[in-house]
């Protein structure tokens, strides 16, 4: 009889624990927040500000994600994540969504058995080295010391890169953005190598920006992108939708300030309307209300928007549209059509 | 006539499994071995359930794949393009290592303090209480960070010894040079090295010659070292053997032969041919494009994390080693002075060996601790078998589960041979009993 009990229990414990994962959006909604992996700081893209609320460009999709679930931007628990952490924390159910500069790649799609749901950021692996130095190409660096994150894309690229210009190198390697800066502050690295965008918003936090050159070499595609597990393809909708709605606001001048008024009443244009739920009922094909993408564009405003108060041209971080403008501009946003 | 009662035959009823203090142990017993069981069983299936859930199975190929990261301190061959097994041997011959350095070090500052501890010498007794109480009360995270970062913070670049008036310069006569990247110490370089790297070396010279450049430094193989510790080893056994045969001399007549000089050309006399014959010279490093180069290159990393472990490891070893001696009897060094043996002669024949007894098991669990806790090396990028088989590897490949379990194996494997080696060893010192 005991035993029959404890077999039942046994049984139920492991099926509850093969399901434990399925039904994120029922999870998320339960728990009334998001649990959303970010960086441990990297300003612009995820970063605590002066008052202890995580600010950028990363942290800008998990609360765009949590106003379209759950109708409030602020019920985001923010999961500092490191390199090497981030992957276990996803796996294991720890957080929803992995919006940390993370590169899609083959093997992560696959092998690690994640969901991208999509690109934020088009970036790519380069060097920042102080000027005095005088070094103006990556293939003068033979010898130097590099700082570089671990688990990390960029500490492979870093390896082939150095092997095919069959030139040596000494890896120094460190856990967290904040950790390589003082390393290489304090010079115990020559060169500190991550994605160009990092790069950008490291350099922005020093006292001396100027004495800091990145090189002009990129050496890798490092596609940034919010990542879900596999097996919730529901869960991945939801977070790739979200996304593409911000982009496509972007593209038909929907934003945090006309938002409001567009999803008020439908309007002329067919796409405005079906995106703001005020024509058809698509928030109801991923099990969300008609207005889930108006809540998330009031947010932070669309891609756009997003991009120039995070990290774009304004702001100390300073970098460009570039291969980021929308595909209307010359660059490679395309979001698939609202329809 | 008889009126004994035979005692009532009872069957076997089940209540006296409960009731019965004969059976009671037994099903207590019984029942908790099937809980363990099951609870056993529990875990695995959740395991394999989770690992379903989750589309990952379990496999060790991984391991033959290519790992694709460099590591920067390598006791053996490795490069990028080395599988991840090779990455992950790597990683556990830098934790023995610094296990072994730790141990070494430890063990040499334990003893040390722990003798001083109980100088009489007032100041020299609290220096070490001092040291004993400052070190093991404070977490030994702690004293790794902060040795890395003095080291990386307030040493100079290699850049600083560069120029005409160099902001720095190399100390004990331009051959070890303090930087903020570790320590450059000369190392012995072998002209007629043994094995595929001297060929590859005279090949080099002669091209060199040939073209007029710089004559590159001599190499150093694993050859060239299993020579000299071969010779080494010899000459200290020939060295035993004489002094025993001095013992056996010194038994019978009465008279120790002087054999000090014999010793000594013993041991010398061999290694100094060896080391001629394979043409040792010490390379010193010298600064070459960002770095320094050539001689041995001790990182940071591996400063902070060997010094903090023998710092922290050793207080609690000087702990014990002054719980052994006080543990001998007082009347044992009252004995030897009262034979007319001076303090350190007292110390080193008469206390050390009697308080070895009482020293060896708690000194065996503290190396224990030393190796595992070389784990921490993680707060300071030390590349040991964490950051590459538990780091690097787990995240490149996705197989935490498979790449834990061979990471506690190895530490259960190490430990296991640490106290196995140090049990024979306890079992050579303890007391014979009759």
């Amino acid at each position: 009889m005991k035993n029959t009990v404890i077999l039942g229990a046994m049984t139920v414990a492991g099926l509850v624990a093969g399901t434990a994962h399925a039904d994120t959006l029922g999870d998320v909604t339960d728990r009334g927040s998001l649990n959303c992996g970010v960086t441990t700081g990297l300003v612009g893209f995820a970063a605590p500000d002066a008052n202890g609320v995580w600010t950028g460009f990363d942290v800008g999709v998990c609360r765009a994600v949590a106003a379209a679930v759950l109708g409030d931007s602020n019920a985001v628990n923010f999961v500092p994540t490191t390199g090497q952490t981030r992957f276990t924390a996803l796996a294991s159910g720890e957080i929803d969504m992995l919006a940390r500069n993370t590169t899609w790649t083959f093997s992560r799609d696959t092998d690690l058995a994640f969901e991208f749901v999509g690109v934020n950021y088009y970036d790519g692996q380069g060097f920042m080295i102080p000027s005095e130095l005088g070094v103006s190409s990556a293939k003068e660096l033979d010898g130097a010391t590099v700082c570089i994150q671990t688990g990390t894309t960029t500490e492979l690229n870093l390896a082939d890169f150095f092997r095919t210009n069959n030139i040596s190198y000494e890896p120094v390697p460190i856990e967290t953005n904040a950790e390589a800066q003082q390393q290489y502050l304090a010079g115990a690295c020559d060169v500190y190598t991550t994605d160009a965008s990092g790069l950008a918003a490291t350099r922005a936090t020093f006292e001396n920006p100027g004495d800091h050159v990145l090189l002009p070499e990129i050496i890798s595609k490092e596609p940034l992108g919010p990542l879900v597990r596999h097996g919730d393809n529901e869960w991945g909708d939801i977070v790739r939708w979200t996304l593409n709605a911000l982009i496509s606001a972007e593209e038909l001048g929907v934003t945090s300030a006309n938002v409001g008024e567009l999803a008020g009443a439908a309007g002329d244009n067919p796409e405005i309307n079906r995106l703001l739920g005020t024509e058809g009922e698509l928030g109801s094909y991923i099990g969300l209300d008609a207005d889930w993408a108006a809540r998330a564009i009031g947010v932070g405003g669309n891609y756009g928007e997003l991009f120039e108060d995070n990290i774009g041209e304004n702001t100390p971080i300073g970098l460009a549209r570039g291969l980021n403008a929308q595909w209307t501009d010359g660059g490679l946003l395309y979001s698939p059509p609202f329809r | 006539m008889s009126s004994m009662t035979e005692p009532p035959k009872q069957s076997f009823r089940l209540s006296q499994l409960i009731y019965d203090t004969r059976y009671r142990s037994m099903t207590i017993q019984v029942i908790a071995a099937i809980l363990i069981a099951l609870g056993f069983a529990w875990l695995l299936n959740n395991t394999i359930q989770n690992l379903e859930a989750l589309g990952k199975d379990f496999r060790f190929g991984f391991l033959n794949n290519q790992a694709g990261y460099d590591i920067n301190q390598r006791l053996i061959d490795y490069n990028s393009q080395s599988t991840h097994l090779r990455a992950a041997i790597v990683g556990m011959l830098n934790t023995l290592l610094v296990a072994v350095l730790g141990c070494i070090t430890a063990t040499i500052l334990g003893v040390f303090a722990g003798v001083l501890r109980l100088s009489k010498n007032w100041v020299v007794s609290n220096l070490m209480a001092i040291y004993v109480e400052g070190f093991r009360n404070v977490p030994l995270l702690l004293w790794i960070i902060l040795i890395f970062a003095v080291m990386t913070e307030s040493m100079p670049q290699p850049r600083d010894f560069r120029g005409d008036e160099p902001v720095a310069s190399m100390a004990l006569g331009d051959s070890v040079a303090v930087t903020n990247r570790g320590i450059y110490i000369p190392r012995l370089g072998f002209e007629n090295s043994l094995g595929a790297s001297g060929a590859e070396h005279q090949a080099a010279v002669d091209a060199a010659v040939a073209d007029g450049t710089e004559v590159p430094p001599p190499p150093s193989s694993w050859a060239d070292w299993l020579v000299l510790a071969g010779v080494l080893g010899a000459s200290i056994f020939a060295a035993r053997v004489v002094t025993k045969r001095a013992d056996v001399t010194q038994q019978a007549t009465g008279i120790r032969p002087t054999t000090w000089y014999i010793r000594l050309g013993l041991i010398v006399i061999p290694t100094a041919i060896a080391l001629f014959a394979l043409g040792a010279t010490i390379v010193q490093p010298y600064l070459k494009g960002f770095n320094f180069t050539e001689g041995v290159h001790l990182r940071n990393s591996l400063i902070a994390l060997w010094f903090a472990l023998s710092l922290y490891t050793g207080a609690f070893i000087a702990e014990i080693v002054r719980a052994g001696i006080m543990a001998v009897s007082k009347g044992q060094s009252e004995a030897a002075f009262a034979l007319g043996m001076r303090p350190n002669w007292t110390m080193n024949l008469i206390i050390l060996p009697q308080a070895m007894r009482v020293i060896i098991p708690p000194l065996i669990s503290q190396y224990l601790n030393l190796t595992k806790n070389s784990s921490l090396a993680i707060a300071v990028g030390y590349m040991d078998v964490r950051a590459t088989l538990g780091g690097i590897t787990i995240n490149q490949t996705g197989r935490e589960l498979e790449g834990m379990l061979l990471m506690a194996l190895f530490y259960l494997v190490l430990s296991l041979l640490i106290s196995g080696a140090m049990n024979v060893y306890n079992a050579s010192t303890k007391l014979e009993e009759r």
